[in-house]
């Protein structure tokens, strides 16, 4: 293997069930070095990492190691860790009534037999060798969420590893942590460590890492030098567009006239939730159709969130129609003609056991009081209605939701919003995961709406939807929204700048 | 013969659903248990009308045995199957929580006098006084379970440990009987009506439940929030409330049967009143075809369920199986029922059908 | 979680349910109790055990200070029972021993108690019994959950000193190291009924026979009289043989069953007072007529005193006695032990009597009922 070469992946192919999910991927990390591994939603990351531990096995493609003869064979966790791979993942898999130190050696001994006094000089040593502020004796529990995660990286450094993977370490800490945090990893790569950086803060990217690789739907799109790809470069290639071919296609991008009319249907300054987003404002008028845009893990979920008051509202005010209201839980929202069809359909959108039709009358359901259920007839009626309207695909009205594809069930999510007859309607990536037929359906279903004066506001991953469905689009970067972009500028082009941020 | 061929598509889809409807299970093992008696002694099925030394007509016979012991688990059980529909656990503190309600029925009626010449308040107060104590209990299992997010068995397994002896507490540790006969109306006979007043009381429970269940959102309630919590929230539920809510309403049921159970005998005996009924009740609802991961539920099947564990009961007390054999009896149907239900012996089954058919179809 | 389920359910089924004694002696299992508020039983841990010595060491010196060699130095007893709640029979035994060992009867007394709903009794009243030694106690009264395990204890105390008298129930250890056992004599309260009911001349003896918690020393004893005479005598039957856990609703069960089934018989041989209720509710609810001279004879134990008004008013024929009331057979130990003597007897028994419906009264229902 040549060089400083300590990792390489070559041609990997892996497929599930009707899905190629990694097509030829090739990968290649250096001693010393941080590389970010970058992508959206469904590009393949996650499995490529999987496939490095061992956790996935792969139908095609060869995988090499620095001092190993040929192409290695993964087969299971305990394998990667064997040959140098080692993993941290954003949740930590630590026991937290453990001291750090029985953290450390966790399923490391060889034997029944434990020096315990060791464990903890060795401990202690390695945690002042990189600079990590805790005692072998504490218990894990007690350090901060970034001590925690550097304990775990210290773990597998400890394990004399030469890759290592930091998976979304990142999410859950705050700034001076991630400094902290950032620290640690340079002294990893100034000790030769070769460290794979999956992400989606763009920053982060930009403040530590040395080379960045981009997948996008199960390939790979490139391998780049980071100060060679500026950071809208880096965009467009995570969503798959040239910026210089977008820059003109304004033509699709529809205008909304709000005029000397527009009706504000809601207002919110400052609103802030516990999920972690900067304040931000927003507004909403009547018939209008509006977005959130950014890259995954932005804060667009989390903004609509808090409009809902789905997730605890720390701060801000609303006012719908002029009035003020107060939102603390979806109830209230949906109350004030709020409906939101939520990003993740199977955690929180479906009832998975329960039929068609009661999924359907659900909301409309608990709107309308414990005490006044629908009878059977009324139910049916409805449930027929939508089925009929959305064209929902479904054996009957009483077939459990959860057998329904998934497509057809976000119709029955979107039933159920529409049967409460919102004046505003949120709809977090209605078209993820579903096919190309029912997105279509969505979006004439969104514009059509609009036109019926409801108001709407949608988010989707894919770019091009937002453009043509919404009349302005309001761009998070880092959990803050960082632009709002109406009229000319809804164009791949300056969204994508808007979303990169910073340079150019 | 391509009739004959419909026919019989028609007939296996009846069979199949019949197989799949959740009453099957229990009413299958009541028919099973029926025709075992009936072989084994028809007089199993004989009713007798009687008199009692009161000189009051009354029914006697296993059946109605049955009927009438099988109250207070049918009662319960109904509650239960709430709290495993929402919480997706069990409560195993309804057998000490039916002591505490029968000590406080006792302790209002006697007055702290553990021998009270007349009862010292209507039974009916005492009765109300009775369910909001169980309530309270209830809402305390369910606010553990619902706010502090512990496991219901484990957050139950509180007031299974400290039941009895907060029973105790509530009568000074004493015995109270009462000697009113008017108090033994509620878990004997009331003069005049020969079938026994537990039935009574377990119809109306059932009738109130599916009136509730008719006329209120708690079947579409309890089960969203037992199958997706998160989901339910979105929906505008609160999930939180409706797990406790659940609890109050066993809470409820097991004030009722509390009455019943105290007044079978007019008296209490903290340490085994009600003993192991939880077992039972759990039992029943698991019986019913009922997940007890939470989720849809089937109350009717439950409370069927309710009565297959009595009617097992005293199938094995009129063999002279000793009582102490008993739940060695109803684990082994635990057993076959969660075996049955098994994922992996399902699909085992669904191979060697498939494999029939197939066979068939070769021939 | 189905699974888990299945797994808890059958362990609790299979599980044999120890139920608590009518007479007292039953091996406490499964019951669910905590400890009354104002004894603290033997604490678990060892930082709370400590937390309370200091407390008992500050009671003592207030004591003295209080009532100085009014009457002497107060003699200081532990005790350890069991849970209050058990039974009838133990909160009778309770107070009967809270209501002798008194400042004014000159001691000074500290109860623990074993609960096996919040530990393990047995265990819970060794570490109990260790403290009490620590403390230095002048006897150790003790009323063991099990019958193992206190070897080392005893010796503990012989070697500080510490007298200990055993009550209601014997365990397993050498007679050398307690000064006096106060027991029931389980057989004989079997024997004494079973020869009242000889006694009644009946032509024929259909005999139902419900049973207390199986294995217990109170059902054994109750039970062993019983079997041996219907085993010898040609007239005696036994309709049903049954275990009803001490527990009235099964006992109502099994006669409503035997009923039922159309079998005759004329005598109720229940092993507690519950069970007698119990069996007497089944027999109203079918018109059986029950009492003196009437069609069914009803048998209980325990003396509990609502089923020795049941006695006097003729509806049950007999009760027979299991003595809670041990603390003035233990003061009589104390007092020839204080006195420099030795008890007569290692194994002391008590006296229980049986009642009969036809010559019982008023007086006895008073002095005997629990």
């Amino acid at each position: 293997m040549e060089g400083n070469v300590v990792l390489k992946m070559r041609n990997i192919h892996k497929i599930f069930p009707g899905v190629h999910a990694l097509q030829g991927v090739d990968f290649t990390l250096r001693k010393g070095e941080i590389h970010a591994l970058m992508g959206e939603n469904g590009a393949g990351k996650s499995t490529l990492i999987k496939v490095l531990t061992g956790v996935y096995g792969k139908e095609d493609g060869d995988i090499f190691l620095d001092g190993k003869e040929g192409a290695v064979a993964i087969h299971s966790p305990q394998d990667a860790q064997n040959m140098g791979i080692s993993t941290v993942y954003q949740e930590i898999t630590l026991c937290p009534n453990l001291t750090v130190a029985e953290n450390m050696f966790i399923a490391r001994t060889k034997g029944a037999v434990q020096n315990w006094k060791k464990m903890n000089t060795d401990t202690d040593r390695i945690l002042e060798s990189l600079q990590i502020p805790a005692r072998a004796s504490q218990q894990l529990g007690t350090c901060s969420l970034a001590v925690q995660q550097m304990i775990a990286i210290a773990r597998a450094v400890d394990m004399e590893c030469k890759v290592l993977i930091l998976d979304e370490p990142t999410s859950s800490l705050d700034e001076q942590e991630v400094e902290k945090l950032f620290k640690l990893m340079r002294d990893l790569r100034a000790k030769g460590v070769g460290i794979i950086f999956v992400t989606h803060f763009l920053e982060q990217v930009y403040e530590v890492c040395d080379r960045i690789t981009v997948m996008r739907d199960g390939k790979l799109v490139g391998e780049y030098e980071i100060e060679n790809l500026p950071r809208v470069q880096l965009v467009s290639k995570m969503l798959g567009k040239e910026v210089d071919d977008l820059s003109d296609i304004k033509g699709e991008v529809k205008t909304f006239d709000a005029g000397k009319n527009a009706v504000p249907v809601l207002e919110a300054e400052g609103l802030v939730s516990n999920a972690g987003i900067k304040p931000f404002d927003f507004h909403i008028n009547k018939g209008e159709v509006n977005g959130f845009t950014g890259l995954l893990g932005s804060g667009r979920s989390e903004c609509v969130r808090a409009i809902f008051g789905a997730d605890r509202v720390t701060g801000g005010k609303v006012k719908m129609g002029g009035r003020d209201v107060k939102i603390a839980k979806p109830l209230d929202a949906m109350k004030n003609g709020i409906a939101y069809l939520p990003e993740d359909r199977k955690v929180d959108g479906i009832v998975g056991d329960l039929s068609v039709r009661d999924n359907i009358i659900l909301a409309q359901q608990v709107l309308k009081g414990f005490f006044k259920p629908f009878s059977k007839a009324e139910a049916n009626k409805v449930a027929d209605e939508y089925i009929k309207l959305l064209n929902i695909k479904t054996a009957s009205k009483d077939t459990p939701i959860k057998s329904l594809s998934g497509g057809n069930q976000q119709k029955v999510i979107l039933a159920r919003w529409l049967f409460t007859h919102p004046e505003y309607l949120i709809l977090d990536e209605p078209t993820r995961g579903i096919d190309v037929g029912t997105k279509v359906d969505i979006q004439k279903l969104v514009l059509k709406l609009a036109s019926e004066g409801m108001s709407v506001t949608f988010i989707s991953s894919e770019l091009d939807e937002m453009l043509r469905t919404c009349s302005r689009l309001i761009v998070m970067r880092d959990r803050k929204a960082v632009g709002e972009l109406t009229g000319d500028d809804l164009n791949q082009g300056t969204v994508m700048n808007t979303i990169a941020g910073g340079d150019k | 013969m391509a009739n004959n061929e419909n026919a019989k598509t028609s007939s296996a889809g009846f069979l199949k659903n019949l197989v799949r409807n959740q009453c099957f299970i229990p009413v299958a093992a009541l028919l099973l248990l029926a025709v075992f008696n009936l072989i084994a002694d028809p007089a199993f099925f004989k009713i007798t009308l009687g008199y009692n030394s009161a000189g009051n007509p009354v029914l006697s016979g296993f059946i109605i045995d049955i009927i009438n012991n099988g109250s207070e688990l049918a009662i319960l059980a109904i509650g239960m199957t709430l709290v495993t529909a929402a919480s997706g656990g069990q409560d195993i503190s309804v057998g000490a929580a039916i002591a505490i309600a029968g000590s406080v029925i006792l302790r209002v009626l006697c007055g702290g006098n553990a021998r009270p010449e007349t009862l010292q308040a209507p039974i009916i107060v005492a009765f109300l006084v009775a369910c909001v104590v169980a309530m309270l209990f209830g809402a305390f299992n369910g606010v553990l379970v619902a706010y502090f997010k512990i496991q219901p068995m484990i957050a139950t397994l509180i007031l299974y440990t400290a039941g009895r002896s907060i029973a105790a507490w509530i009568n000074n540790n004493e015995l109270p009987v009462i000697s009113d006969p008017k108090f033994a109306y509620f878990g004997g006979f009331i003069p005049g009506i020969p079938i026994p007043t537990p039935c009574f009381i377990a119809i109306a429970c059932m009738l109130l439940i599916g009136i509730v269940l008719k006329v209120t959102n708690l079947r579409l309630y309890t089960q969203a929030v037992g199958i997706n919590q998160s989901s339910s929230k979105l929906n505008g539920l609160n999930p939180e409330m409706i797990k406790v809510m659940t609890f109050v309403i066993l809470g409820l049921c097991v004030a009722v049967a509390g009455l019943i159970k105290v007044s079978r005998v007019s008296s209490i005996n903290y340490s085994v009143i009600a003993k192991d009924i939880e077992m039972d009740a759990i039992l029943a609802v698991a019986l019913g075809g009922n997940a007890l991961s939470g989720g849809k539920f089937n109350m009717a099947a439950s409370i069927i369920g309710a009565f297959v564990i009595q009617c097992l009961t005293t199938t094995l007390y009129k063999f002279g199986v000793s009582s102490t054999a008993l739940p060695a009896y109803k684990a082994v149907v635990v057993i076959l029922l969660v075996v049955v239900s098994a994922p992996t012996v399902r699909e085992y089954f669904d191979k060697i059908t498939k494999k029939m058919k197939l066979s068939k179809e070769v021939a | 979680m189905k699974k888990k389920m299945a797994v808890l359910l059958t362990g609790a089924m299979v599980m044999a349910t120890l139920a608590g004694c009518g007479g007292g002696e039953a091996a406490p299992a499964a019951e669910t109790t905590a400890p009354a508020a104002e004894e603290a039983p033997a604490e678990e841990e060892a930082p709370a055990a400590e937390e309370e010595a200091p407390a008992a060491e500050e009671e003592a010196p207030a004591e003295e200070a209080e009532a100085p060699a009014a009457s002497g130095e107060l003699i200081t007893v532990g005790i350890i029972n069991n849970d209050p709640s058990e039974s009838g029979y133990r909160t009778a035994n309770d107070a009967d021993l809270k209501a002798a060992f008194t400042e004014e009867n000159g001691y000074s007394a500290s109860f623990a108690y074993g609960n096996p709903a919040v530990g393990n009794a047995n265990e819970d009243q060794v570490k109990a019994a260790q403290q009490f030694i620590q403390d230095g106690v002048d006897y150790l009264l003790l009323s063991a959950a099990d019958t193992a395990g206190w070897d080392t204890v005893l010796q503990d105390a012989q070697a500080a000193g510490v007298e200990v008298i055993l009550f209601d129930r014997t365990i397993d250890a050498d007679e050398s190291l307690y000064a006096a056992s106060i027991v029931s004599d389980m057989d004989k309260e079997g024997e004494t009924a079973v020869e009242w009911l000889a006694g009644q001349g009946l032509e024929t003896y259909n005999i139902i026979h419900l049973q207390g918690q199986m294995g217990s020393a109170a059902q054994q004893g109750r039970t062993k009289a019983l079997d041996e005479k219907v085993a010898a005598e040609a007239n005696w039957n036994m309709v049903e043989q049954q275990t009803a856990s001490w527990n009235a609703e099964n006992a109502q069960q099994i006669v409503q069953s035997v009923i039922s089934s159309g079998k005759e018989f004329n005598v109720i041989y229940a092993e507690n007072d519950d069970m007698a209720k119990g069996a007497v509710a089944a027999l109203d609810a079918a018109n059986i007529s029950h009492g003196v001279g009437k069609d069914v004879i009803v048998m209980g134990f325990d003396c509990n005193k609502w089923a020795l008004e049941e006695l006097l008013a003729g509806n049950w024929n007999y009760d027979g006695q299991c003595n809670p009331f041990q603390s003035s057979y233990i003061d009589d130990v104390i007092k020839t032990l204080e006195s420099g003597g030795t008890p007569a007897e290692k194994v002391i028994i008590m006296e229980e009597k049986g009642f009969d419906a036809e010559t019982i009264t008023q007086e006895d229902v008073d002095t005997y009922g629990i």
